[in-house]
């Protein structure tokens, strides 16, 4: 279990300091300042073993969270928390920095206390958390028994992430289906490698405590239903459902229930949280395709041609397209066309950066450059890295469609009519690149 | 010497300040990150690319402003490979700033490019032939910063000249000297004066100090190597530093440093001198003595400045004086006064003084002229070993006792270091612990003094002291009849105390098992308190010190008949015949046999007391020469003047021992060998020595190759001398060979080298042969060291590499020459194969010059076993259920190498009634073929 918890700033002062167990000294603290931080390497790797303890780390901007502990823990558990508790101290005052953190060290420690228990993780739901961690100090008069009563209940019952009697005007219901896209091309246009991870994004405002159904079109539940039900139109159900490789829930999810029905149903938290994250590998929509043509002419001369094509519906806009060019070590002049866009030569980077703003679907753009090179002794060759590449794009490359998202509230009377809701596609481009 | 380089450029003018490189600077300080600064450098670079590609030439400032740059960036640790060629261009600029630039620039990033290095000692050779004494110096800077063999071979030769030239200009020929020195260092045999020595060796006379300092150091280097070459430089030196020396002289008067004149330089000419032997000229070595007289005298003179720069100078020039005294060794008066002064350092405030003082008095104790004149400061010394805050100087002082003591003063000296053994530093304990042992047997009067302090010793530093020690009492014990019943007698005493080392208890159990009768009159230490009292030990001792407890147990029954019960009950006990150790398992259940068994007759035969052991070599004073440490010189001289007095130690009869085996592992083997019985009768400690002897037979040094076949380790060769060991691994065309050169003597190889040579067409493409780690040159008696050498194979070869060892064994050259059992068969992969296979490729391999065939007589017994141990050793896989006939053998590998690989598939055909083999050999390549068959033939 985790021994202690450390946030440090970026010289390695450490600005939170909250041990759990004996077993982790104040030592503990220095060890990792100068093995990880000030090493003279820079550490790659998130888990650090030092004289028997293991600290594991993340890095946000410039602030360093480690989780401390002397015992065998499950590592994905500590990155889960970690996560999860920069997520919680973004959800109370913004943005994760040296100022913010010293500015609530208060709240932080109380936080501390609230989400890790003798280092055992506790609730980490920031909508649960709000009720009786707040920012406001001490209110005009302290809370009455009875709603701590209710905190009480809430907190240690069965559904921990949301409190009774919610009261809505206006019941509303916002889902995000964000995913990332990631690729590796060979120069001829065979895939590589290809996958898409994705999140589905929720932010709820309905009332009393509704039980919601999530439906998308994976694989499984289509066929099922092929099967069993009408068997009208096998082909069309076949080419739209997705196989999904691998999924989690938030915990709201009921898990028997998807295990043997495998239907997404829950009481949703009140607020923004993430309802699931899932991967596919396959029948991936590839939103761009990108043709590099390489041509060495001589030492001294490289040309260098790329074309990318959007792969997608005419109607839709994709935008911030980015695309990099790697250059040689020994570059020493540039030469750009292009005719749409703008691309410029970035020597400090060491590549050509061309950048779209908008570009619609079955279109394609060109840009050819010209890259002087200084003859060098060195035999070594150039390795050639992969052209990448960045987007945005108003659909899910994974091919993920919601088909419904049903609320039942039997106590109060609004019914699944009444919920307005909103349903965005964004699919962004991952480690997207196309090898030259 | 750098310092002196650096001191001849003159310093880069204010106006000429490179401000795009500051900025630059600052901007790569300024930067929070290492990814900034990675990006600020990468832009910088693209700048400097765009600016060296632009088609407009650059002028000399920017590029000189660019490649520094580069320069800086590389020492930033980025790699740079261009900015060559502008370097280069900046070397055939008239400017000096942007020739050192150009050339800082070359001896930092020095680039092999061939075309690159001509262009560039192109610009060397055009600077050393300028007029310009600062262009030449630059290039010699460079010459001697870069050192490469390439520049000895450019510029070995010319170098000299600039040296003796009559009009090079003085600053100039220092470099030239210092250049010359290091060119010397790396690449020796390119650098030859011939011609040039003695106009070299009269540069010591040049009025120029920087001159002479550097040319004394070039002399120096190379009169080590070549003695007789540069003798005139002697006369030379004397006359120079008695100018230097005496006051009425005005030699570098203006080289006074803190009142002391040329100090540097009369150090350096202090230590040329030591190269050599007393000069046989009478005057000049008068005039040397006068010399080193003065110096003496002026280290008593009141000092003339209370600064610690003037003292120091005095004291260095006295030092090396002394270091020279010593060498000669040759003048009484002298070294007594060169001890008499290091007396007075021994009490003085700086603590490096005392620490010089004592390191110098070592060295003077061995000679014989003022080994006496040392032993008045006995009492200073040691109160320097107990009052001494620094170990360093306390280790020198524990060194300077060892080294002063003699008989008269034995006593006092191994008391005090004892007493100071318990405050020693631990990491000059096991080294105090061999000198007191040694030092006790060695001055030892009578032995129950010697006894005494051995267990003093152990009872003290126990932990420190090697099996060594303790083996040498025992066995000087066992061979003095009159002191075993004092030896009983103390250590049955020492034994008594409620806590002591496990090394006492061995000496314990090993003397009362064999003199315990000696002592068991008296009914305090009767028989049975005796065993009780070893017993008691027992379970707080490690696996060998039970087993040898356990032997003298029934060395007890022996003894006293009356203990047999008591200890039979204890033998017989679960924790003895029962116990998970195997040895001490198998001694609890022979001696239990033994002792109920054998009748008393028997008993007293093979318990007998232990017979004398041959006199050798002590093994501590082995062990002191291993251990490389600074006393190890005092150590040397010490042998030979027991040599001298060689009735000191009590038997006089140690000079023919070359007989017995001169490794300290062979000591004591009664002891260390495993099996009880061994423990029991030593005389069945020769006969596995005769074993292990038979193991090593000798083979002829012509024949050992066709042994090396089929194996990879062994003994190579075997003489008197030395002893070849050889170890060796393949994997693929790649080998490793390792060499272990053991010396059998007592005596150390001096200018021990060896050389790896491949003969012919070997040398030039077939195989490839590097030595890994050079050999130091010396080898100490009885002392064994690793070589490494790595083979690579190119091709296929029938020819094996020849290895060249060189060595002075007691001034006689040793020459020999061996051939490496490198074959061809070592690079072989097996390769398994179904017998369908196999035959089909056997038929694709039909070809007539493909397949060799030999009919031959068997040398050996036709074993079956033995025969595939061989073909498995010859590296092929050893195909079964392949022939049809179960009698024969098929193997199949692949030779690889670097070129090809070469696959072979073999057959041998045994006939048991004619002792006759057929031996065929198929492979891809028809020399491979041959050599193979041809390499098996003698196998079998």
């Amino acid at each position: 279990m985790i021994g202690g918890l450390f946030i440090y700033n970026h010289k390695g002062e450490v600005l939170i300091s909250r041990v759990y167990r004996d077993d982790i000294g104040r030592n503990a603290v220095d060890a990792f300042r100068v093995n990880v931080i000030h090493a003279r390497q820079q550490v790659r790797s998130p888990v650090t073993n030092i004289a028997r303890t293991s600290f594991f780390h993340v890095k946000r901007s410039n602030i360093w969270l480690a989780a401390v502990t002397k015992q065998n823990v499950n590592a994905a558990m500590v990155f889960e928390f970690l996560y999860k508790m920069c997520d919680v101290m973004t959800a109370y005052f913004g943005k994760i920095s040296e100022e913010n953190i010293k500015n609530n060290f208060v709240l932080i420690y109380e936080l501390l206390d609230e989400i890790l228990d003798f280092g055992y993780p506790q609730n980490s739901e920031t909508g649960a958390l709000k009720t009786f961690i707040t920012q406001q100090g001490i209110k005009g008069q302290p809370q009455t028994k009875e709603e701590q009563s209710q905190i009480t209940s809430q907190v240690t019952g069965q559904i921990g992430w949301r409190r009774e009697g919610i009261k809505y005007r206006r019941n509303e219901l916002f889902l995000d289906v964000l995913e990332s896209v990631n690729l590796l091309m060979s120069p001829q246009g065979q895939v590589l490698s290809a996958h898409v991870s994705g999140r589905v994004v929720m932010k709820s405002y309905l009332s009393g405590m509704p039980e919601c159904k999530f439906g998308m079109n994976d694989k499984i539940v289509i066929d099922k239903q092929g099967k069993g039900g009408t068997t009208d139109e096998p082909g069309k159900s076949g080419k739209q459902s997705i196989a999904i490789d691998d999924c989690t829930f938030h915990q709201c999810v009921r898990l028997s229930k998807f295990d043997s029905e495998r239907s997404i149903s829950f009481i949703p938290p009140d607020g923004e949280y993430e309802l699931m994250r899932y991967r596919t590998t396959k029948d991936i929509i590839l939103p761009f395709r990108v043709i590099p043509l390489v041509r060495e002419v001589g030492r001294t001369k490289l040309e260098v041609k790329v074309v990318i094509k959007s792969n997608f519906k005419p109607s839709l806009l994709a935008q911030k397209i980015e695309v990099r060019i790697p250059t040689p070590l020994n570059t020493s002049g540039v030469q750009v066309i292009c005719m749409k866009g703008k691309a410029k030569y970035k020597a400090s980077e060491n590549a050509i950066v061309w950048k779209i703003k908008r570009m619609a679907g079955m279109k394609e753009s060109q840009i050819s450059a010209e890259i002087e090179l200084l003859p060098t002794n060195d035999k070594k060759k150039w390795a050639r890295p992969p052209i990448s590449m960045n987007f945005e794009v108003p659909f899910a490359p994974s091919g993920l469609k919601v088909r419904y998202l049903k609320v039942f509230e039997s106590k109060l009377n609004y019914s699944d009519h009444d919920v307005i809701k909103w349903v965005r596609y964004i699919g962004r481009s991952g480690i997207y690149e196309t090898r030259c | 010497e750098e310092a002196e380089k650096r001191a001849n450029m003159p310093a880069v003018s204010k106006g000429d300040g490179m401000r795009g490189l500051a900025v630059f600077i600052s901007d790569i300080r300024n930067c929070k990150s290492k990814e900034a600064e990675i990006k600020r450098i990468n832009k910088e670079l693209a700048n400097i690319r765009s600016k060296f590609k632009g088609d407009k030439a650059l002028d000399g400032y920017s590029k000189k402003k660019y490649v520094c740059k580069l320069l800086f960036i590389f020492l930033l640790g980025h790699d740079i490979d261009f900015g060559h060629m502008e370097a280069v261009n900046l070397l055939s600029s008239n400017k000096y700033t942007e020739k050192q630039i150009g050339y800082l620039f070359i001896s930092v990033l020095v680039n092999s490019n061939s075309e690159l290095i001509r262009l560039i000692n192109n610009a060397i050779k055009n600077d050393l032939s300028s007029r310009n004494p600062t262009f030449m110096c630059l290039a010699l800077h460079c010459i001697a910063n870069v050192g490469s063999r390439e520049m000895a071979e450019a510029f070995a030769g010319e170098i000299p000249r600039i040296l003796v030239a009559g009009d090079t200009m003085d600053s100039v020929k220092q470099s030239a000297a210092l250049c010359l020195l290091r060119l010397y260092k790396t690449s020796p045999d390119l650098v030859l004066m011939g011609e040039w020595t003695s106009r070299v060796v009269h540069l010591l006379n040049d009025q120029h100090m920087g001159v002479v300092t550097a040319a004394i150091s070039l002399i120096t280097c190379l009169s080590q190597k070549n003695p007789d070459e540069f003798k005139t430089c002697v006369s030379l030196a004397v006359s120079r530093l008695s100018r230097i020396v005496s006051s009425a002289s005005t030699d570098l008067q203006d080289y006074t440093y803190y009142f002391v004149p040329a100090p540097w330089l009369s150090c350096k000419l202090l230590r040329l001198l030591q190269c050599y032997p007393p000069p046989e000229d009478g005057a000049v070595k008068g005039r040397l003595v006068e010399c080193l007289e003065t110096i003496l005298n002026k280290a008593q003179e009141p000092p003339k400045s209370k600064k610690v720069q003037h003292s120091n100078a005095k004291n260095a020039i006295l030092f090396e004086a002394i270091s020279l005294i010593i060498h000669y060794d040759s003048e009484p008066n002298l070294l007594v006064r060169a001890c008499n002064q290091l007396g007075q350092f021994l009490q003085h405030r700086e603590t490096n003084l005392r620490y010089l003082a004592l390191e110098s008095m070592c060295t003077l104790a061995s000679s014989e002229f003022s080994h006496e004149a040392v032993k008045t400061h006995i009492e200073t010394v040691i109160n320097a070993l107990k009052t001494e805050r620094d170990v360093s100087v306390r280790q020198r002082a524990a060194d300077l006792l060892y080294a002063m003591c003699d008989r008269s003063n034995a006593k006092q000296i191994v008391a005090e270091m004892l007493s100071y053994l318990e405050t020693a530093d631990y990491s000059i304990r096991e080294e105090m612990v061999l000198k007191v042992a040694i030092l006790a047997e060695k001055y030892a009067v009578d032995y129950s003094w010697y006894v005494d302090t051995i267990l003093n010793l152990i009872r003290i530093a126990g932990d420190y002291v090697s099996e060594e020690v303790w083996y040498r009492v025992i066995q000087i014990v066992i061979n003095r009849d009159d002191v075993q019943g004092y030896a009983a007698k103390t250590v049955f005493e020492a034994l008594q105390a409620p806590a002591c080392h496990e090394n006492m208890v061995k000496v314990g159990g090993y003397i009362l098992g064999e003199f315990g009768n000696l002592i068991a009159g008296d009914p305090r230490s009767s028989p049975l308190v005796q065993f009780n009292l070893l017993h008691s030990k027992f379970h707080l001792c490690s696996v060998p010190t039970r087993a040898l407890l356990l032997s003298a147990y029934i060395k007890f029954i022996n003894l006293f008949p009356e203990t047999k019960s008591t200890i039979q009950e204890v033998l017989r006990s679960d924790s003895q015949i029962r116990n998970s150790d195997v040895e001490l398992q198998q001694r609890a259940v022979e001696y239990l046999k033994l002792s109920s068994i054998a009748s008393t007759d028997v008993l007293a035969t093979v318990l007998e007391e232990m017979p004398p052991f041959p006199e050798r070599e002590s093994s501590i004073l082995a062990k002191l020469k291993k251990k490389k440490g600074p006393g190890a010189v005092s150590v040397n001289e010490l042998e030979e003047g027991k040599r001298e007095g060689g009735e000191l130690n009590g038997g006089g009869e140690r000079g023919g021992d070359s007989s017995s085996t001169p490794s300290p592992s062979a000591d004591l083997l009664g002891l260390r060998a495993g099996p009880p019985v061994t423990a029991a009768a030593p005389s069945a400690g020769s006969l596995l020595v005769d074993v292990f002897s038979e193991a090593v037979k000798q083979p002829s040094p012509t024949a050992f190759l066709r042994l090396f076949v089929c194996k990879n380790n062994g003994v190579l060769f075997e003489n008197q001398l030395l002893q070849i060991g050889i170890k060796s691994e393949y994997r693929q065309n790649l080998g490793r060979m390792y060499l272990f050169y053991g010396n059998k003597t007592s005596v150390q190889f001096v200018t021990f080298t060896t050389t790896v040579t491949c003969p012919g067409e070997l040398q030039s493409h077939i195989l490839h042969i590097h030595t890994w780690n050079s050999l130091e040159p010396l080898i100490e008696g009885g002392a064994q060291v690793q070589q490494v050498i790595n083979i690579e194979c190119l091709t296929d070869f029938s020819d094996a590499p020849l290895l060249n060892i060189k060595f002075r064994y007691g001034g006689a050259l040793q020459n020999l020459t061996l051939k490496l059992p490198v074959t061809i068969n070592k690079f072989f992969q097996p390769t398994e194969m179904a017998s369908h296979d196999f035959f089909q490729r056997w038929k694709q391999l039909s070809l007539p010059q493909q397949e060799a065939q030999k009919i031959f007589k068997a040398n050996h017994a036709m074993d079956t076993e033995v025969l595939k141990a061989k073909l498995l050793g010859l590296g092929m896989a050893l195909l079964e259920n392949v022939d049809p006939n179960p009698e024969n053998f098929v193997c199949a590998g692949v030779i690889q190498t670097k070129a090809q690989q070469v696959g072979s598939l073999l057959r041998l055909e045994p006939n048991a009634q004619a002792q006759m083999y057929r031996l065929t050999v198929r492979s891809s390549k028809d020399t491979v073929s041959k050599r193979l068959c041809e390499l098996l033939a003698e196998q079998f």
